[in-house]
């Protein structure tokens, strides 16, 4: 059995429709990055509670009304990477770092297969040469899987 | 000895109580939501938390206002995917109960107003949407993460918290079980 010619057709042009429409909001999505590239939190809380152990920078690229509330203390707050204005912010801030600075990134905004900001600062940071970056893997939210587990918290600035 | 016997028996048994009783606190306190939020029945709802914010004309407004409506209040940014997908069907949704008594009210947790006002067109959202803060979502237990939606009954007290994306049919369901209840909500939160 075959399918008329002009159905095939209108298969192709609402197929490629979709894969267009589809592929673009799939690039940032946080499930894109390589397994090899997350941290834990619990991997990140015992760094920052071991003394010897080398300190990350830790960023956060989510939202400043979600940071202010709650962040992980000694972070910073640099903007939603998921933005261009935010992404060029993000750039700024690390070009003058050395190349091999530890950096853990993280956002907490939504269920990890929907954030929007970790995968465009962590292409970002690799496109700019560094070396040794890590995501923190936060499987729903900050709240849930930071505050909630009761790691250490700051608030405010 | 009577003493060590105490020790023994009483104080333990006292202490455990005093742990478990802390620790329930603990856990209320740092899982972000307050107390009341989590209650089951009607007399356990705790009122929403008022606020007086602006809308995206710049223009206050008070949640206490809407005081005898069903509010659903829905925390989203314009960069959170799930949020986006939530909007049409609340649009959907106010376009289908607002004369009944539903009002949606959106807390925008972006950081300025600009994207909000060009995602409300673009959206045609029909309920008001006013910029949230750090004040506000602390109000409300934390919302450090989003979505987040609370359903208020007319009485104004919270009767379903939904964090993450929750199917519109459970909105919907929740919504007419408190639109038909005359003066305080009907069903226990999630």
């Amino acid at each position: 059995m075959t399918l008329p010619v002009k159905f095939c057709h209108l298969l192709l042009i609402v197929g490629t429709a979709a894969t267009t429409l589809t592929l673009p909001a799939l690039a940032y999505q946080a499930s894109l990055i390589p397994a090899s590239r997350l941290i834990n939190p619990d991997e990140l809380v015992k760094i920052l509670q071991t003394a010897k152990s080398e300190k990350p920078l830790t960023i956060q690229v989510g939202s400043h009304v979600l940071y202010t509330q709650a962040h992980i203390p000694g972070s910073e707050y640099i903007g939603p990477a998921s933005s261009e204005s935010g992404l060029q912010l993000f750039r700024k801030r690390m070009e003058p770092l050395p190349r091999n600075k530890f950096i853990v990134l993280y956002c907490g905004c939504c269920p990890w297969s929907h954030c929007p900001n970790l995968k465009p600062a962590a292409d970002a940071l690799h496109a700019m040469g560094f070396t040794n970056v890590k995501v923190l893997y936060i499987a729903n939210n900050f709240g849930a899987d930071w505050v909630d587990k009761g790691y250490p918290v700051a608030k405010g600035d | 000895m009577a003493g060590l016997g105490i020790l023994k028996k009483g104080i333990p048994r006292g202490l455990a109580l005093i742990v478990v009783v802390a620790g329930l606190y603990f856990m209320a306190r740092h899982h972000g939501v307050p107390a009341g939020v989590r209650g089951t029945g009607t007399s356990e709802q705790p009122l929403a938390p008022d606020f007086s914010l602006p809308d995206l004309t710049g223009r206050k407004l008070d949640l206490s206002s809407y005081r005898g409506k069903v509010v659903l209040l829905d925390f989203w940014a314009t960069w959170c995917d799930p949020c986006r997908e939530e909007i049409p069907h609340f649009v959907e949704l106010q376009n289908e109960y607002g004369d009944q008594g539903l009002q949606i009210i959106g807390v925008s947790m972006d950081d300025g107003p600009e994207p909000v006002r060009d995602f409300y067109q673009r959206f045609k959202m029909n309920y008001p949407v006013v910029m949230g803060n750090a004040k506000t979502g602390e109000l409300y237990g934390g919302v450090l993460g989003l979505p987040i939606a609370f359903l208020i009954g007319r009485d104004g007290r919270i009767s379903a918290r939904h964090i993450g994306v929750a199917d519109v049919s459970v909105f919907e369901k929740e919504i007419v079980n408190l639109l038909r209840s005359r003066a305080g909500s009907s069903s226990p939160g999630s």
